[in-house]
């Protein structure tokens, strides 16, 4: 999926597709569903099903935690048991058995792993599925992947070229046992554990997820990226994800995702906080691809994330950019607190639902700092009978004089028995401040789709070109091997939607 | 290469074509001609394949194919071009991508390699020249924000692009002024071949001085009601539709 060939795509960039690229979606368009569909056989050595305190310092043991971190996540369930599930997303979903879950599991092995050769070959093997060879990785694309099968990180490429410039990216376990002062300096304080139901779920049995710290003045030079897999049975993930930009520094960091295709539901529910301190810039990217269920609507992953960010010197900023894809349930509102004067906070979100899916996704802006500003795109994408919403909140509290938000939230209709919705709240608590909002609903009419099929173009085809221009804005945004990458799945998500 | 016999065809139950026959052969030019609203763009619609339209009768027949209830895009990849009369709006979908999409999906449909970019982008600018296209034609959405005059040209680009067999211009004349007109016409007969053929279907007499036919038809209340050469169009001229259907009564 990465393995792309760099200077190739210098030259085909000049269409924003590869040709090459092209021909692959048509290829898979005629193919079978969903592709990343393999189960990979690996020992893992996994916690008791249920969620008891038990499980919790069970997973605290094995990971070697301090006591700081046991007590943190103790508090954390604590609370969880106090709270009830959100019913408010537009969304439904048979009730979730918490205690039918299995909360730790990793794949087993004897000794911490130093290269690649010690790997269990079938987890290479995977990544190979994937296509993301870690090999190949190195060698053309220049970007760092920390891959996270099920629970545990099981390889980091390139730390060691970015520890030379006193860039820390590694997993969040080994954070723990490397930084532990920082790790417990900013865990929890973007999303607190008592912040909602699955956040406080989280931050009770974190599995693993990514660290990453970049220096004051450090511009880091490549693409950060992790890749997240759910694997075994009956486990759900939960990633916790740290990210910190100290003064001055820029950070581009990717994420993706794929699951193998079961029919039970799958849980995710991860965290990812980001702190962008005096003049840093955090730029955060999404692929979102878990297995979204069958046609008829079984299985697929329930996917309940809390991504935000703060920006929280001045001169900051962060931008959050999605792709969605993926998911038979997405609650999803990844945000920015613009506390600094003068911050910048971004969402650019495309999100695709198809077939039975339903997704809840958007984001809040929190103005505090003055002269902040915010910009939210979002591009939603409805077929089958899929509920597509957009929820929406833009805060501008008393402080934040002359800030400014523009928000643009498009719907597009395959067909007549899906539905697009759009939440927009706003909270205007000061007078110079400007928000604009701005909402339109499309459909792609059959004389559009005669037209592209009378120059030869099939329907598939068609309906690829126009919802990837529709979502161009977006893509745009995303590093370039993500936005190939994206475009082939939007394609592939709406396979089959009209006809 | 096209041969239409008695073909009737009909739109939410109202008959359109009443038994429309014409043959075209490679190498020839047809125009037809006739009133507004007597079915010059059903007939356009019907051998493109739209499927609105309802075929209750008669045989199309391309290249020994039978075209009935063959898809659009097949025909299209078979070497139909239409030239709509009221070309439609894609937003975020740029000419580039468009034309690519298109010229890979047809060349695929005949075995064959996607064409390179270069290659491509070639061509591009090529037939950009030829239709003394100035704008950054490229980079701009498949007809959107286009003036009327525009659109127009943007269909024959299209067509020059994808050199197909059969190309039928409906109404391409419309909206142009004489340059645009002059412009298009020479782009017409510079894709002129023995191996090609074009329908011209137009309202007037003007684009016949440039585009010259070897058959001019008289469409009228859904039947061809009268055939000849070039030279049928300026009798049209001169004795205006009223004449036609005079003789129809
Ligand atoms: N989409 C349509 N729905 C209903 N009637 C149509 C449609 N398209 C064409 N017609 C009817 O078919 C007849 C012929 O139209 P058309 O083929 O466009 O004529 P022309 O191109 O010769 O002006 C007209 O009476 C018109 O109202
Ligand atoms: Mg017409």
């Amino acid at each position: 999926m990465y393995r792309l060939n760099l200077i190739q795509l210098s030259v085909e960039n000049i269409f924003g597709t590869m040709e090459k690229e092209n021909n692959d979606i048509l290829h898979e368009l005629t193919q079978s569903e969903y592709k990343y569909g393999f189960y990979t056989d690996i020992e893992m050595d996994m916690a008791p099903k249920g969620l008891t305190e038990d499980t919790i310092r069970f997973i605290s043991a094995r990971k070697n935690e301090p006591e700081w971190l046991l007590e943190y996540r103790l508090k954390a369930f604590r609370h969880w048991l106090t709270m009830v599930e959100p019913e408010w997303a537009h969304i439904s979903y048979p009730p979730i058995d918490y205690q039918d879950i299995i909360y730790y599991a990793a794949p087993k092995r004897k000794k911490e792993l130093k290269s690649l050769d010690e790997v269990d070959p079938e987890l290479l093997e995977t990544f190979k599925k994937l296509g993301i060879s870690l090999e190949e990785q190195k060698r053309l694309s220049g970007v760092a992947v920390d891959a996270v099968i099920d629970s545990v990180s099981v390889k980091t490429t390139f730390s060691e070229t970015l520890e030379k410039q006193g860039i820390i990216f590694c997993s969040f376990s080994e954070a723990v046992q490397k930084v532990p002062e920082l790790v417990r300096q900013y865990l929890g304080t973007v999303v607190p554990s008592d912040d909602n139901y699955f956040a406080a779920l989280n931050s009770a049995v974190f599995s693993d997820g990514s660290f990453c710290y970049i220096p004051k003045g450090v511009r880091c030079p490549i693409e950060l990226s992790t890749y997240f897999r759910i694997n075994a049975a009956n486990t759900g993930q939960f990633e916790r994800t740290l990210i910190i930009g100290d003064e001055g520094s820029y950070v581009s960091y990717m994420e993706g995702c794929t699951a193998p295709m079961r029919d039970e539901n799958q849980l995710h529910a991860a965290i990812v906080e980001i702190i962008a301190l005096k003049d840093a810039e955090v730029k955060y990217s999404t692929v979102q691809n878990w297995y979204p269920g069958n046609k008829k609507g079984e299985g697929g992953v329930y996917n309940f994330v809390t991504k935000r960010g703060i920006c929280k010197g001045t001169h900051s900023k962060i931008s959050w950019t999605q792709v969605e894809t993926g998911s038979a349930i997405t609650w999803k509102y990844p945000s920015v607190i613009l506390m600094g004067d003068h911050s910048v906070g971004e969402f650019y979100s495309v999100a695709v639902t198809n077939n039975f899916q339903q997704a809840d996704t958007g984001t809040k802006m929190i103005h505090l700092g003055k002269n902040t500003r915010s910009t939210i795109i979002s591009k939603g994408i409805s077929a089958g009978q899929s509920n597509n919403s957009y929820r929406g909140l833009v805060k501008m509290t008393k402080r934040a004089a002359n800030s400014r938000n523009f928000s643009q939230c498009d719907s597009l209709l395959l067909g007549d028995r899906c539905g697009a919705h759009t939440f927009p709240y706003i909270k205007a608590e000061n007078k110079t401040s400007i928000v604009e909002h701005e909402a339109t609903t499309s459909k792609i009419s059959d004389e559009q789709l005669y037209y592209c099929n009378q120059r030869g173009i099939s329907t598939e085809s068609a309906i690829g070109l126009i919802v990837n221009g529709y979502a161009r804005e977006v893509l745009k945004k995303l590093p370039m091997e993500f936005a190939v990458e994206a475009q082939k799945l939007l394609s592939l998500s709406l396979e089959g939607s009209v006809g | 290469m096209l041969s239409i016999k008695n073909l009737r065809a009909s739109i939410e139950g109202k008959e359109i074509l009443k038994g429309v026959n014409l043959e075209v052969r490679a190498g020839e030019v047809h125009a037809i001609m006739g009133p507004n609203g007597t079915g010059k763009s059903t007939l356009a619609s019907v051998i493109a394949g739209r499927d609105i339209f309802e075929v209750e009768e008669g045989e199309v027949i391309f290249k020994g194919k039978n075209l009935i209830g063959m898809p659009v895009d097949e025909r299209a990849n078979e070497g139909i071009f239409l030239g709509f009369q009221y070309p439609v709006e894609i937003p975020g979908v740029s000419m580039t991508n468009f034309m690519r999409t298109a010229i890979n999906e047809q060349r695929k449909y005949r075995g064959l390699d996607s064409m390179p970019a270069q290659e491509f982008l070639n061509r591009m600018e090529e037939k950009k020249r030829l239709l003394e296209i100035h704008s950054k034609l490229a980079n701009r959405s498949v007809n959107e924000g286009f003036s009327g005059g525009e659109k127009k040209k943007n269909e024959i680009f299209q067509m020059a692009i994808l050199d197909p067999e059969l190309a039928i211009l409906d109404e391409t004349d419309s909206g142009l002024d004489i340059d645009a007109l002059k412009i298009v016409a020479h782009g017409v007969n510079t894709l002129r071949r023995p191996d090609n053929a074009i329908i011209v279907i137009t309202h007037y007499q003007r684009l016949l001085e440039y585009i010259v036919p070897d058959f001019v038809h008289v469409l009228f209340d859904g039947r061809i009601v009268r055939s000849g050469g070039k030279e049928l169009a300026f009798e049209l001229e001169d004795k205006g539709y009223e004449w036609i259907k005079e003789a129809q009564v």
